[in-house]
């Protein structure tokens, strides 16, 4: 009886080690893709939306993970024409350049503007109102000089294994970008080559 | 919904836009409209005559690669401690902290990503399609647990898993189910697992991380049917122990694959068993084996003919799992974007469906020949079916070792853990009468 137990014991010992052995090189085989066969190391990488390929459908606002979504309107002031009459401020139509929120096109009032001097108006997005709708980005980019646009803000952005943005992008306008470059901003920092990461 | 609510007036404004700019046209510059594409300069760049300075928009850095190698050190760090806690020290108090770490740490701190379970995916994209490559991290995230198991155990899941954690910390009144629930409900993990692997494989969607039930707790933000889901999982698991873990985590299935060969593993007694019987009732999760009876209700030569059926049954459940799987590719691929949208522009192209949607409207402001489109849809269909063979195997194979599984007759004289379910937590150490005096013994050594 014991000598039996003890036999059992033993082949099932067997099998736990040969099992181990397995296991061990199914791990090896498994981590030599993930983690060894990397020439250059390439760096982790961040999720990015690519202004140029954007068509402002609006899904950013509603298919972020997060409530309030990680994509928000940003303002390259260098594009920027400084218009009295922005097409990504006001309303089409609208009669009346000022401020009145009737004549706004932004539905939170996230884009707001600021007298310089005569003819020009610097315009800056209030990030914490922005809700990434991108009717502004349109309105810019059909009329004026498309110095609005869309970008992930990484201060937000969690960072998903897979973006769910991006997964109903219908522009495919989202990849993964370098994370010590995570912007493809246009404008200067648009023109010194971050664009091409 | 928002985004229809939105589009007409971005119409409406491209429009307005449109107009107004032909007005402005001559006193600005010469453009025509087709140049909407670069729109840039448009407007020529204002020369400003006061001393006004140009802001510059903010760029708030991602998070430092530094940090993410934290979140590494982290894990084996918890890994490490959890196995100690589970195999050296027996301490269930310890674990338990250990899990309270790991809800607030991985979870919260972390908001739940990047986690082992959803790295699956990474895995499998990375393995299946050469283009992409997981970042190092993901990586090691999917690869430490796995090795880690294989040392001593499931101790991630118990104490280092933040999903695992949350249900544990709500598991109250625990209550058994019935075995054949538990056991048809237990098959499912590993038919998630041959999904999750599929579709990202496929390229097609990452869907154990769009279904991970407690993110959204974790990161305080989620759609309400995420919302929901997992506040019923969490509802369900003060009753019963761990609902994801045991019928939905497709990791577990890896982990429980690894933890039957694991090197060292936790043990009921600390030396030898009694047979008191005391443990019996102690695992919320089904994971502790009675002995068997001396007499077998089963005739041995009975047993014998079942078992030769089934085993003889298996290359024909692979095969018909495989053959179904296949068969039902044309649906599976409608899964891909790419897929969903050649179809959805070729019903338009033939009359069948009337207006447009977003997805092929933006095809078409793309300028992208319809041909393309199709022969990539087709390419990814056929690649769905080739893959559909092997997720339709790996399921009835799944369901064919299940059987065999529940034919062989396994001789067992003590009570003893099930080391592919257990998930070391450690609860039914203080139920054994050996263990109490163990911890006498050494309370009062020391």
């Amino acid at each position: 009886m014991n000598g039996k137990t003890d036999r059992l014991e033993n082949r099932r010992e067997f099998f736990r080690r040969l099992g181990r052995w397995i296991g061990l090189g199914a791990l090896g085989l498994l981590g030599w893709p993930l983690l060894g066969r990397r020439r250059a190391a390439p760096a982790d990488t961040v999720w990015q939306l690519d202004p140029e390929k954007c068509i402002q459908c609006g899904n950013c606002a509603t298919k972020c993970v997060l409530a309030l979504s990680a994509v928000k309107c940003v303002h390259a002031y260098d594009v920027c024409g400084y218009c009295n009459l922005c097409g990504g401020y006001h309303q089409p139509y609208v009669k009346r350049l000022d401020t009145a929120a009737e004549n706004q096109l932004c539905p939170t009032s996230a884009l707001v503007r600021t007298f310089i001097e005569e003819p020009y108006y610097q315009y800056d997005v209030i990030e914490e109102r922005c809700i990434g709708c991108g009717v502004c980005v349109k309105g810019c980019g059909s009329f004026g000089n498309g110095s609005l646009h869309l970008q992930v803000r990484h201060d937000r952005c969690v960072n998903c294994n897979d973006c769910a943005i991006a997964r109903q992008c219908p522009a495919q306008a989202f990849r993964r970008v370098p994370a010590d470059r995570p912007y493809l901003m246009r404008g200067e920092r648009w023109k010194a080559g971050s664009r091409k990461a | 919904m928002m985004s229809g609510a939105q589009r007409p007036t971005a119409n409406a404004a491209k429009n307005a836009a449109a107009a107004l700019f032909a007005f402005l046209a001559a006193a600005v510059l010469a453009g025509t409209a087709a140049a909407g594409a670069t729109a840039e300069a448009r407007f020529p760049k204002p020369q400003f005559e006061s001393r006004y300075v140009m802001p510059r928009a903010g760029a708030p850095p991602a998070r430092a690669a530094m940090l993410e190698y934290l979140d590494v050190a982290v894990l084996v760090a918890s890994l490490g401690a959890a196995g100690w806690l589970v195999l050296r020290a027996r301490r269930r108090g310890g674990v338990t902290l250990l899990t309270v770490f790991s809800v607030l740490y991985f979870g919260f701190w972390r908001k739940g990503c990047v986690c082992p379970v959803g790295a699956i995916q990474n895995a499998a994209l990375a393995l299946f399609d050469g283009g992409y490559r997981a970042p190092v991290v993901v990586g090691l995230f999917f690869l430490l647990p796995l090795g880690a198991t294989l040392l001593f155990g499931r101790a991630f899941c118990a104490a280092v898993c933040p999903l695992g954690a949350a249900q544990d910390l709500v598991l109250f009144r625990p209550v058994k189910l019935p075995a054949w629930t538990a056991g048809l409900l237990g098959m499912l993990p590993s038919v998630y697992l041959g999904f999750g692997v599929y579709l990202a494989a496929m390229g097609a969607d990452f869907v154990i991380c769009r279904f991970d039930p407690f993110v959204g707790f974790f990161r305080m933000s989620a759609t309400p049917s995420m919302l929901a889901f997992g506040g019923a999982l969490l509802l369900a698991g003060v009753f019963v122990g761990r609902p994801y873990c045991r019928f939905l985590c497709p990791y577990g299935v890896l982990l429980g694959w690894m933890s039957r060969f694991a090197w060292r593993h936790a043990r009921i007694t600390p030396d030898d068993c009694v047979n008191c019987r005391l443990c019996e009732e102690a695992c919320p999760f089904d994971s502790i084996l009675a002995p068997t009876p001396e007499h077998h209700p089963e005739s041995r030569r009975a047993g014998v003919r079942r078992l030769a059926i089934l085993l003889a049954a298996l290359p024909a459940l692979v095969a018909g799992g495989a053959w179904l799987a296949a068969s039902l590719h044309a649906p599976l691929s409608r899964l891909h974007p790419t897929v969903r949208t050649a179809e959805r522009v070729l019903s338009e192209d033939r009359g069948a469906a009337r207006g447009t949607t977003l997805y092929s409207d933006a095809f078409r402001q793309s300028g992208q020949p319809a041909r393309e489109l199709f022969a990539s849809a087709l390419a990814l269909r056929a690649r769905f079916r080739k893959g559909a063979w092997f997720l339709g195997g790996f399921i009835g194979a799944v369901f064919g070792a299940r059987l065999v599984g529940l034919s062989v007759r396994r001789r067992r004289t003590e009570y003893v853990i099930d080391r592919a379910s257990c998930v070391s937590c450690a609860r039914c150490f203080e139920y054994c009468p050996r263990e109490r005096e163990r911890v006498k013994k050494t309370r009062n050594g020391g």
